[in-house]
């Protein structure tokens, strides 16, 4: 396992010549993760990071243009095209009674907003995940979130008979928190922590324990049955509903998440240079870790809490940021905030497009989407014991 | 053992063919008391709930020569029962034992990497869509679960097949198999719903006799092949490069011991379903219970049956008036194993 994470040093410096990084010979066999690039070389080169900086700046701008524009899309299509300055109208001056003025404000703009929340915490939540896992493949759908999320959902609906899916909320978050907490601890014990393999497979196999006490308490009770199908299949739309009385706890839950982990951006850089070099410099990585874990728990349990589980897009989401802008976990998180919900947005409107004039969950276009972009990773990155 | 020869002075024979008497008897010894095991839990089976003075005459029937209703109940009702728990549990058992050494990797079972969830996701189409049951719809299990398992191969390959790419690979399918599957289930009348989840988390009850006879006949024909496959496994364990200088091919030797054992585990899920976790745990208990790491096929084949034995007699008879499918006994016993082999594989340094 020591070929893992190889020294920053054996690794070429992305931006500079060779000779800032005298031993690049001496180990040309490790395996190098491409994806994780030392952004601590750049200030050698100030020339560099200025370009770096201001192409960042301007990608981040292209990726607010970009989410804007999907908000608006969202907004107007569906089931019934909506003109976009209709849609304008209707956000600047609601008319009483106008049938497209309602569908707005009842129907597109809690699902966008639903989308919006959801997909930041997911894209963030994924990025910390890999970050402190060191680990290209982690996503808070794979760690057995929605597993415990359903469980106590299920639970939710038979023991105490609630069927609305604003009641499941804080079943949900407890379950999702309760599930990550234990993923985590169980792949993160051993010497070399928490592995991609480890984390997948503890957190399939929670996903399986908990399917057959699902299935077992499913196959006693058809309205269960009913109510859990639906919300199994991770959506925006049926949560909409529910969202002009979104408890402000869960805001504040998904704020404390989102403050915790745009602080974490320096710890996970050093993180990623691996547990020696980052004690080296002074980090405290326990305490980097608990931030970050404690993010995560709150993002991934808002938002399984607001939209059912919905894997993937925590996974896609740094995969498809890196390569643009490099290793850079500051960066990177402010980044993912915004594509987030582009994708999961992006997924609700397809959902919405091609089956109409029914509509396919948010969570099955992203699954359909995702899963060939997670075997195009496995495929391309050496990871730690592949 | 090579150690322990090494470590012995060569004046020293009688202690060395000592030690292999030791660990041929204790081989023999477990295997018995699996044999023991088997044959106690399907008598069980056959005969619970009778009463003990009519317990000749029950013993009887399930020879044939019995008379009355008991009769009745054990020759048509729980023979099937106890005849498609062994093949299961035997196809089961062996298909995860040689996923488990080719891939080398004890995480590597059907169950786990979505080959199961193939055969649900077909069954579920079959049963909810098309509305086929019976042998069709085991037809369809079997095909999804080939098909799902040609794809994992056919995209982990990369210059060969390594073991944890296989897995992940597996993984991600697993996903988008699970949401394939929730489609379905949401777009369906709720009563189908419940037999599919019925379905999906493997269950054996009172199967007809034609499922046994066909499930019967598939082993017969797979027996065979995986004694052939045995062996190039066996020449596969030293290595790739010294199986290549032994004349065998690492990557054909590799894809018919995977190809047996997708036949295995989709034989067995096409008529039971797919029976969580029996085809992950058989094969580890059976190597913990042998003092020799190995294949341990037998062993684990044995396994395999008393675990479903165990666990659909558990199901039946031990939670009242609960009906239970068996794959909910093995996955609530299951998933805390995994977790528990995998937090103590873990501590060990040599976590997967």
């Amino acid at each position: 396992m020591t070929t893992t994470h190889p020294e920053p040093t054996a690794r070429p410096d992305p931006h500079g010549p060779a000779e800032s990084s005298p031993s690049v010979s001496t180990a040309p066999t490790v395996p190098k993760l491409p994806k994780l690039e030392d952004p601590r070389t750049t200030p050698t080169l100030t020339g560099t990071v200025h370009r770096t900086r201001s192409t960042r700046v301007l990608g981040l701008a292209g990726a607010v243009g970009l989410l804007v524009l999907t908000v608006a899309v969202s907004l107007a299509l569906g089931n019934r095209d909506i003109p976009l300055d209709v849609v304008f109208a209707a956000l600047t001056d609601r008319v009483d009674g106008n049938t497209l003025h309602n569908i707005i404000w009842d129907q597109r703009l809690p699902r966008t907003l639903v989308g919006l929340l959801v997909g930041a915490a997911l894209g963030v939540a994924g990025t910390l995940m890999q970050g402190i896992t060191r680990n290209p493949l982690a996503d808070p759908g794979l760690l057995g979130v929605n597993a415990g999320a359903s469980l106590f959902v299920v639970l939710a609906i038979t023991v105490l008979g609630i069927t609305s899916p604003s009641g499941y909320i804080w079943f949900a978050f407890a379950g999702a928190a309760a599930a990550a907490a234990l993923v985590y601890a169980i792949g993160a014990i051993g010497r070399e922590g928490a592995t991609p393999v480890k984390l997948a497979l503890a957190g399939t196999a929670l996903t399986y324990g908990i399917t057959s006490i699902v299935t077992l308490i499913l196959i006693s009770s058809t309205e269960a049955t009913n109510a859990f199908r639906f919300w199994q299949v991770g959506s925006l739309a049926s949560r909409g509903a529910g969202t002009w009385g979104l408890s402000w706890l869960l805001l504040v839950l998904l704020g404390v998440g989102l403050g915790l982990a745009l602080l974490s951006g320096r710890s996970l850089n050093l993180l990623a240079m691996g547990d020696d070099l980052a004690r080296g410099l002074g980090a405290n990585l326990t305490l980097a870790r608990g931030i970050a874990a404690v993010s995560i728990v709150l993002l991934a349990g808002t938002a399984t809490s607001l939209a059912g589980p919905i894997v993937f897009v925590g996974l896609v989401v740094p995969h498809i940021i890196r390569p643009l802008i490099g290793g850079d976990y500051r960066w990177i998180l402010g980044y993912s905030l915004f594509v987030g919900p582009v994708l999961l947005l992006a997924a609700d409107v397809v959902g919405r497009l091609v089956a109409r004039p029914g509509e396919l969950e948010a969570g099955l276009v992203v699954a359909a989407v995702g899963a060939p972009v997670m075997i195009a990773i496995v495929r391309r990155v050496k990871l730690a014991g592949l | 053992m090579t150690r322990t020869e090494q470590a012995l002075p060569a004046g020293a024979p009688g202690v060395l063919s000592a030690a292999r008497a030791q660990t041929a008897t204790r081989v023999r010894t477990v295997t018995l008391v699996l044999v023991g095991l088997t044959v106690a839990l399907s008598l069980a089976t056959l005969v619970w709930g009778g009463h003990a003075s009519d317990l000749w005459n029950q013993i009887l029937a399930v020879f044939g020569a019995g008379n009355g209703e008991g009769a009745f109940t054990i020759t048509k009702l729980r023979l099937p029962r106890v005849a498609l728990s062994l093949g299961v549990g035997v196809a089961f058992g062996v298909s995860g034992a040689l996923f488990q050494s080719v891939l080398r990797n004890p995480l590597a079972s059907p169950d786990i990497i979505g080959i199961s969830g193939g055969a649900s996701l077909a069954a579920a189409f079959g049963l909810l869509v098309l509305g086929v049951s019976g042998i069709a719809l085991s037809v369809f299990a079997f095909a999804g679960a080939v098909v799902v398992a040609a794809a994992i191969y056919l995209l982990a390959w990369r210059d060969g097949v390594s073991g944890y790419r296989f897995v992940l690979i597996g993984v991600g399918i697993a996903f988008a198999v699970n949401a394939g599957i929730g489609y379905l289930l949401t777009r369906a009348e709720v009563n189908d719903v419940r037999s599919a989840l019925v379905w999906m988390v493997g269950s054996i009850g009172t199967p007809p006799w034609p499922d046994v006879g066909v499930l019967s006949v598939a082993l017969l024909v797979l027996a065979p092949l995986v004694a052939v496959t045995v062996k190039r496994l066996r020449i596969l364990q030293l290595g790739d490069e010294l199986a290549g200088g032994l004349g065998v091919s690492a990557e054909r030797a590799r894809l018919a011991v995977l190809a047996v054992a997708v036949a295995l585990a989709a034989v067995a899920t096409a008529f039971a379903g797919p029976v969580a976790f029996v085809a992950f745990v058989s094969a580890p208990i059976a190597r913990r219970l042998l003092p020799t790491a190995g294949l341990a096929l037998v062993p684990s084949a044995l396994v395999g049956t008393v675990v479903v034995l165990a666990a659909e007699f558990t199901a039946q008879y031990l939670l009242g008036s609960l009906e239970v499918p068996v794959g909910i006994i093995t996955g609530v016993i299951g998933a805390p194993y995994l977790l528990w082999l995998l937090a103590t594989s873990n501590r060990g340094g040599r976590g997967a």
